[in-house]
């Protein structure tokens, strides 16, 4: 990737990563997130690593940002009309920023660190040599990572499940059948 | 470097050009094929000068299709709703059209040609990791649907966008498990490879097309694919009798123009898929690099050149008849319930696909088809 093309796609990426704090929308800084994120896949996929950005927009992009959609759908969030927050958050709040700044700054700035150009062997982030390392050094934690993900799922399923009541009709839970079924019996219920 | 640059450039333009094409197509087909399914006559008072009567000839329909609607749909008042976020409103169709549009340069549509001695993959990009290409850039259609509903400040619309966002998500995990078990079937991601490894034959008579080797992952693409692109019968999102057009309610001219082109696009682009994964993309059946090889032994020899030609016409052949077929489904199915969509999706669909990559997985290491 030339280095014109990085610099210009890093300012993008800041610039759009700066909009999802800035804007008041949350579906505005939604949308600056998802394009800060598709930016840095770009980067992934300039720099020869083609699986770890087209993976990062399919899993990041693609599906946990649908994900804060429906949050923020669901949560009716609405734009905010001025600043808010109470002073001692404020206080805070700017104590961390200058102090990450701060941080930045010395290590950026430190005279030993040097830009070298990491020369990568061929075939290096393909899908091959990805497939290779994971099913071959890292066995085991791609594995375990995977129950861990399916104990997740299971334990999904299990509490969005229906629980079949004596009514015979589902419900996710038993109380409101219970409340219904009290209601039903209630003289005051005019059919 | 230039040259294949060029190609490259002419490939790419072409490819999108094939797919609206196609798009445009699928519009017409949608006009007078309805009519001929339903009995009725279809558009026809469009004319110019009235010529086509006065030779005879019975009104096609085609000016009607590719002057008129798009005249009318373009001079009219482009309206955003009030207290709509404008700016959303406006970004949203091209949001959904994109990633139909940047799909297209994925598909080979022939094989490597030679011509004053440049070989010329017909495939706009050749990208090695194309599957997953695939699937981000369908993974990306969702937000110009939800954007579309949510920043035209009308509940319908909300509605509509929010039933696209939850029926596509859906729809995806099915589509992927389908092209997961391709994928395993032909050991790459590179889907000219994957059209090259369904060249050749078994039995000394069946193409070795993706079909064959993987029917049920054909049928679970198909019904994801038709789901992906939200036409009937998964054509809940925009629903008339219920959401009176769903998440484009409050679009007019251009914009509700460029999101009619976009389901018809991928509708086109599902056509290819398909085409692609399961009908042998511009395979010809018993057709070699030097010949037809006829089962029973009999041999028909063809220039190289014409072999290659025949294949983008044997390409073209199948995603047109794909399209045909994909818009007499269209015409011929009722509407699916919302939770019958969700139910198909969840418990018909991903556990069908979920066992298909197990099988898959069984019968590859079991053959020892892959290194």
């Amino acid at each position: 990737m030339p280095p014109f093309l990085y610099l210009f796609l890093g300012a993008l990426a800041i610039v759009s990563a700066l909009g999802v704090v800035i804007q008041r929308n949350p579906i505005h800084s939604l949308l600056s997130l998802i394009s800060t994120l598709m930016i840095i896949a770009i980067l992934f996929i300039g720099e020869d690593a083609v699986v770890v950005g087209f993976l990062q927009i399919i899993v990041y992009a693609g599906a946990i940002m649908v994900l804060f959609l429906f949050v923020i759908w669901l949560l009716n969030l609405q734009a905010e009309s001025g600043p808010t927050g109470h002073i001692v958050l404020k206080i805070f709040g700017s104590l961390a920023a200058a102090a990450l700044a701060t941080e930045l700054f010395l290590f950026l700035a430190a005279p030993h660190l040097q830009v070298k150009r990491f020369h990568e062997p061929a075939g290096y982030g393909s899908l091959e040599s990805l497939a290779g390392k994971l099913f071959t050094d890292y066995l085991v934690a791609f594995e375990v990572t995977s129950v861990l993900l399916l104990a997740a799922v299971v334990g999904a399923v299990a509490l969005a499940r229906r629980i079949p009541n004596a009514a015979g009709e589902g419900s996710s839970d038993p109380r409101a059948a219970g409340a219904i079924r009290a209601a039903e019996a209630s003289p005051r219920v005019q059919r | 470097m230039t040259v294949e640059l060029i190609a490259g450039a002419i490939k790419a333009i072409l490819m999108i050009l094939i797919g609206l094409n196609l798009a445009i197509f699928l519009l017409y087909f949608e006009r007078k094929g309805s009519a001929l399914i339903q009995d009725r006559i279809g558009s026809n008072r469009a004319t110019i000068t009235g010529l086509g009567k006065r030779l005879g000839m019975p009104n096609l329909g085609i000016i009607n299709t590719l002057i008129a609607d798009p005249v009318k749909l373009f001079t009219k008042e482009d309206f955003v709703p009030d207290g709509a976020d404008k700016f959303l409103h406006t970004l949203a169709p091209f949001l959904a059209l994109f990633p139909v549009m940047i799909t297209f340069v994925i598909i080979p549509f022939g094989d490597t040609i030679s011509i004053a001695g440049h070989k010329i993959d017909l495939q706009a990009t050749n990208l090695n990791a194309g599957a997953l290409y695939l699937l981000a850039t369908l993974g990306l259609g969702v937000y110009g649907v939800a954007i579309a509903g949510w920043a035209s400040n009308n509940r319908w619309a909300l509605l509509g966008g929010i039933r696209a966002t939850a029926q596509m998500i859906s729809y995806e995990l099915a589509m992927g498990l389908a092209i997961v078990s391709v994928i395993m079937t032909f050991g790459t991601l590179n889907l000219q490879e994957i059209v090259r490894g369904q060249g050749g034959v078994w039995f000394g008579f069946l193409p070795r097309w993706g079909i064959f080797t993987q029917p049920l992952a054909f049928i679970l693409f198909l019904v994801a694919g038709v789901a992906e692109s939200k036409r009937v019968p998964f054509d809940l999102p925009e629903s008339e009798s219920e959401l009176i057009l769903g998440y484009f309610t409050e679009y007019s001219g251009g914009k509700q123009a460029v999101f009619m082109l976009t389901d018809l696009a991928e509708q086109a682009l599902v056509a290819m898929l398909l085409t692609t994964f399961f009908l042998g993309g511009w395979q010809i059946p018993w057709l070699m690099r030097d010949g037809f090889h006829l089962p029973g032994g009999a041999f028909l020899a063809v220039p190289a050149l014409a072999v290659s030609l025949l294949g983008i016409v044997a390409f073209l052949v199948k995603v047109l008849a794909l399209c045909i077929f994909l818009g007499l489904v269209r015409w011929t199915l009722p509407r699916f319930r919302y939770d019958q969509l969700m139910r198909l999706g969840w418990k018909g669909l991903v556990p069908l696909g979920l066992f298909n990559v197990l099988v898959t997985a069984f019968v590859v290491v079991a053959t020892g088809s892959v290194q």
